[in-house]
């Protein structure tokens, strides 16, 4: 086909699309995909007018099977909108699928209902076959990145969370580390760890991994260049809370904590910090409370 | 070339770095402070670091040369005021400089030292 052509059946199909717009939006509203929104029939039409304006747009700029062209672009909000009141993201692909699909049905229909040249039924079928499933990328790609988003926020909720620097005595501080530290959880461990040992002055750190479910090389290389780098601060570091079955497992895998101190507690951790600072807990004399 | 000053305390040199340093200045600090350990018969030397935002790889291995060598002269190295981001770069370069003892302020460096009621020693400890 050549290029002329190609504009031509274009430009049929938008003025198609044109002085159709009514019964199109009017079959498209009734379309599970626009009564997302509580089933209100005004609001569905006009979200129905906006995609299809962004859909012929993308037609007359002979973009029609290019997510990027502007014609989408500018439908992306929308669509955002729209892929949000759907929540459930568990059948994504399929409901896209069936929602693509409820949108290009009736529209062939009403395209072939068209009083047209025998040249251009087929043609025009394809490119706006071609629009709507390029429509349907724009929809996967919307709900995705959404997803993308969230889980990058959550990411970094949770690496805040984590990390609490907890002091324990003046010059004592614990870091409780919980659930699984990846590469990027443990920098942040340890940088604000380093940084409160700093700040306060602190002699002793102890890191809790009581919360940490598996400990393996890499976790341990972790705990043992944050106990390095606070030694070449001048505090010293001890790691408590090493469960039997991680113990065991450790010294299966061959790791060897070296010169780091270690004690079963974060209670045993603290006992200890408090001797190097020359402290000790002693009970109160009977009746002197 | 910088000169950085080297001061006595009670039989403990101080040697503050406040600029960073060129390997050559570095060199001839090195020098200059094993020198000074013996004229002055110092028992301690210490070495704050904690203005320092990079500390490449020669200066730390300098660090751990001069606590080696001040400790052959009867003179025990500390470096203090080492900062986090200094500290994580140089365990991420493999640099974990054994048997160098660190504290985290002058005051934890002058304690460590011995230097308790201020009664002046000389030699080992």
């Amino acid at each position: 086909m050549t290029a002329s052509a190609n504009h031509e059946i274009s430009s049929i199909v938008s003025e198609f699309l044109d002085r159709r717009r009514e019964p199109i939006v009017a079959e498209w509203s009734g379309s599970p995909f626009f009564q997302g929104s509580g089933g209100d029939r005004e609001q569905a039409a006009v979200d129905c007018a906006e995609v299809l304006t962004g859909l012929r747009r993308a037609v007359v700029a002979g973009e029609a099977d290019n997510p990027a062209a502007d014609g989408f672009a500018g439908i992306r909000t929308l669509l955002e909108v729209l892929a949000a009141q759907r929540g459930d993201d568990s059948r994504l692909v399929v409901d896209t699928a069936a929602s693509i699909r409820s949108l290009r049905d009736p529209l062939l229909r009403l395209w072939h209902e068209e009083d047209l040249t025998d040249g251009a039924v087929a043609p025009g079928a394809v490119l706006l076959g071609a629009a709507v499933d390029t429509l349907g990328l724009v929809l996967l790609d919307v709900a995705l990145s959404a997803g993308r988003d969230t889980i990058a926020s959550q990411r970094e909720q949770l690496a805040e969370l984590s990390t609490p620097v907890i002091k324990l005595w003046d010059g004592v501080l614990a870091i409780p580390l919980i659930g699984t530290l990846d590469s990027m959880r443990s920098q942040v461990a340890t940088e604000s760890l380093l940084q409160a040992i700093l700040d306060q002055q602190a002699q002793v750190a102890i890191l809790d991994i009581t919360g940490v479910p598996t400990v393996d090389t890499m976790v341990a290389q972790h705990l043992l260049k944050t106990a390095q780098a606070a030694r070449l601060m001048g505090a010293e570091c001890v790691i408590s809370g090493i469960r039997p079955q991680i113990a065991h497992t450790m010294v299966q895998l061959g790791i060897d904590l070296e010169e780091v101190v270690t004690r079963a507690k974060l209670a045993d951790a603290f006992t200890y910090a408090l001797s190097k600072l020359g402290l000790s807990v002693i009970p109160a004399a009977t009746g002197d409370v | 070339m910088v000169q950085v000053p080297i001061i006595n305390i009670h039989g403990v040199l101080l040697i503050s770095i406040q600029d960073e340093l060129l390997d050559d200045s570095i060199s001839e600090l090195q020098q200059h402070i094993s020198e000074q350990v013996i004229e002055q018969q110092a028992r301690g030397v210490l070495i704050d670091i904690s203005v320092l935002d990079v500390v490449d790889s020669f200066l730390a291995r300098t660090l751990h040369d001069i606590a080696a060598t001040t400790s052959l002269l009867a003179a025990q190295t500390v470096v203090v005021g080492m900062r986090p981001a200094v500290a994580i770069t140089l365990v991420e370069l493999g640099l974990i400089l054994p048997g160098l003892r660190t504290a985290l302020s002058v005051e934890d460096g002058l304690a460590l030292l011995g230097r308790g009621n201020g009664t002046v020693r000389t030699g080992p400890r």
